[in-house]
């Protein structure tokens, strides 16, 4: 492993590791998120 | 469909984003990435993939999930209908079909893979898997599959697939059959943190193996990660002599790739011994010239994201009007990319090198390192029956997550097109899938018929449907529009850079890239000059025809003409109830 392979596997993995924690704990604590949430109980066409 | 009867929905954002997610998950992620990343040079091909993700992966992404919750505000969820009511122009309904034809199809086969996956994992935790040799695994995987001779995939002992199959056939279509929230969201919300949890457990396990062949230290995870992602790659030449030309020539060593010291000093001392070999360097910019790799990562990018596919548009048209789109596709991507790079790209490579060095995982090909090379190097490994359960449970979670996928958009085509509702619809694909799937494992030798539809699905209908999309978004709707609509209930914005990219540089990068696949992998062009050299594929339908590889493009032909016929007859009735509901 040369130098300028570590750096490109730290800089991919450590950005893209990044990167979705952080949409994950934006998504978590995004304001407003329960306005949106359907319930679980919701009518399905098959049930007509 | 009554326009009395409620829409589906999804329960939580965090649903929809698992579940278009782990329609993105899949063996891609954990046995293709790292291959194409390693034969076309680690580092360079990593700046190719990146720029891949920036140009077309995210835009198009984006663009999906936009124009799918539009189309979902009049009621439609099939691409079809979605793609007729958000230009306002019914023509367009027959672009459409492509994004319900590429799921449809690919399921038939993907199930079948899908029931590798569970067969291997069920065999590794009863301990059926203990291998000597790559070609013991291989034979395994042959005799499983049925590669010998069509017709003997169907047999229903613990090492042959087709109790396997039935089993997941019936799973997919009982959680479809479930519904939206209830079926594809519950299972997705369980399946995608138990996958990463097993994945991560994996990761520990290959990073702490060190070098477990005493007989061959240069076997190591280290040395493994660095034939991965080396920037720069040392390769054995060979001299070639071309007597006609008179010109000499240096031609790389199929498994001449040189990585740490031990290595190195021996090809060294070899190519002294002997003057037609040399080491050569072949450095990031050198490698990054070459069309093929842009070709490959840009492929990557397609297959892994499942954009052009025609499922995050029928996913997100499930969505409220002012439900997020831009977050949770940002989401679901980076979810998809932490699995292909974080996770993929540092296990599977290193763990096949470490026991059997470069000439054993080198141009091994999807199938080759998961079916052959992990299960033999999982059974040599310690706690290797609990490892390859693991690893092949995780694959087993990711297809059914993606194979669940490929039917809602046929699910919800059927009902539209046809006016039935879900039930009917899930019977009607049932039989279709279950037709397209028994061709394609009866006529297993080989995998002939496989490796036929995926070819001409993923290279062609994929980049042309994700064209057509990303052109409907910039263009019939408008940029400024398209991004408007994008923004309606956004919990991030998308920079405003990305107005040019999706306008200008999405389309001209998918058309460049489809019209090199059309010159090289069709035409049989060469970039670098030479003779033509025309792919199997091509050979298969046009130069030596093979009558399963013309089954295989009729049976895409059929599907493609029965979506094409619903969608001439079809409804595709606006429910304005829905409509009025979602303001």
């Amino acid at each position: 492993m040369t130098l300028g392979g570590w750096i490109i596997m730290l800089i991919s993995t450590l950005s893209v590791t990044s990167l979705f924690i952080w949409c994950i704990w934006k998504v978590l604590t995004t304001e407003g998120e329960d306005e949106k949430v359907h319930g679980f109980e919701i009518e399905t066409p098959d049930t007509k | 469909m009554s326009p009395k009867v409620p829409k589906e929905s999804w329960n939580s954002r965090l649903g929809i984003i698992l579940a278009v997610a782990g329609s993105a998950v899949g063996l891609g992620n954990f046995l293709r990435f790292p291959g194409q990343a390693a034969q076309y040079g680690g580092g360079a091909f990593m700046i190719a993939y990146f720029i891949a993700l920036l140009l077309i992966g995210l835009p198009i992404c984006w663009a999906e999930w936009a124009i799918g919750r539009k189309g979902g505000q009049s009621g439609l969820n099939s691409s079809p209908g979605i793609l007729g009511v958000v230009t306002g122009q019914k023509r367009y309904r027959y672009l459409g079909v492509i994004g319900v034809v590429i799921p449809v199809v690919i399921y038939m086969y993907y199930v079948y893979i899908e029931a590798w996956c569970l067969g291997y994992a069920v065999n590794f935790a009863r301990g059926a898997m203990n291998f000597e040799t790559v070609k013991d695994a291989g034979d395994f995987w042959g005799n499983f599959i049925g590669i010998g001779e069509n017709g003997s995939a169907i047999g229903f002992g613990m090492t042959e697939v087709g109790a396997f199959l039935l089993i997941v056939f019936a799973l997919n279509f009982y959680l479809i059959y479930r519904g939206l929230s209830k079926g594809i969201e519950l299972f997705c919300k369980y399946a995608m943190p138990t996958l990463i949890v097993l994945a991560v457990i994996i990761l520990v396990r290959v990073l702490t193996l060190g070098a477990p062949v005493a007989e061959h230290p240069e076997n190591s995870v280290k040395n493994g990660l660095g034939f991965m992602w080396n920037p720069t790659k040392v390769i054995l030449h060979e001299r070639a002599f071309n007597e006609d030309t008179g010109v000499e020539n240096w031609i790389p060593l199929a498994d001449g790739e040189v990585v740490g010291e031990k290595m190195f000093a021996e090809a060294e001392a070899k190519a002294a011994a002997d003057p037609n070999l040399k080491l050569v360097e072949v450095g990031m910019a050198k490698q990054l010239i070459n069309p093929q790799l842009w070709l490959a990562a840009a492929g990557q990018i397609f297959f892994s994201l499942s954009v052009g596919f025609g499922v995050i548009i029928t996913y997100s048209s499930y969505l409220k009007k002012k439900d997020d789109v831009v977050l949770s596709g940002l989401a679901a991507t980076s979810t998809n990319e932490f699995c292909e790079v974080g996770l993929g790209g540092l296990t599977t490579l290193p763990a096949g090198y470490a026991f059997l060095g470069i000439s054993g995982v080198a141009g091994m090909g999807t199938f080759g390192l998961g079916f052959n090379v992990l299960p033999m190097v999982f059974s040599e490994m310690w706690g290797g029956q609990f490892f390859g359960f693991a690893f092949f449970f995780l694959l087993f979670l990711a297809a059914v997550t993606s194979s669940l996928s490929m039917l809602q958009p046929g699910i919800a085509f059927l009902e539209e097109a046809l006016n039935i509702n879900r039930k009917q619809s899930v019977a009607f694909l049932g039989f279709l899938t279950a037709v397209g799937a028994g061709f394609i494992v009866y006529f297993s030798a080989g995998v002939k018929a496989l490796d036929t539809v995926d070819f001409w699905v993923t290279n062609l209908l994929m980049v042309v449907l994700a064209t057509i999309q990303i052109i409907i978004f910039s263009w019939v709707i408008g940029i400024e529009k398209g991004f408007e609509i994008a923004h309606r209930g956004a919990a991030i914005r998308i920079p405003n850079i990305f107005k040019f990219v999706m306008k200008w540089l999405s389309p001209l990068f998918l058309i460049v890239v489809f019209g090199a696949w059309v010159y090289n992998g069709v035409l049989g062009f060469q970039f670098g000059g030479g003779e033509r050299v025309y792919s199997s594929y091509v050979k298969d339908l046009f130069i030596e025809p093979n009558p399963v590889a013309w089954f295989s493009v009729g049976l895409i032909a059929l599907v493609a003409g029965l979506m094409l016929l619903l969608t001439i007859i079809g409804n595709f009735k606006e429910n304005n109830k829905t409509k009025e509901a979602s303001k």
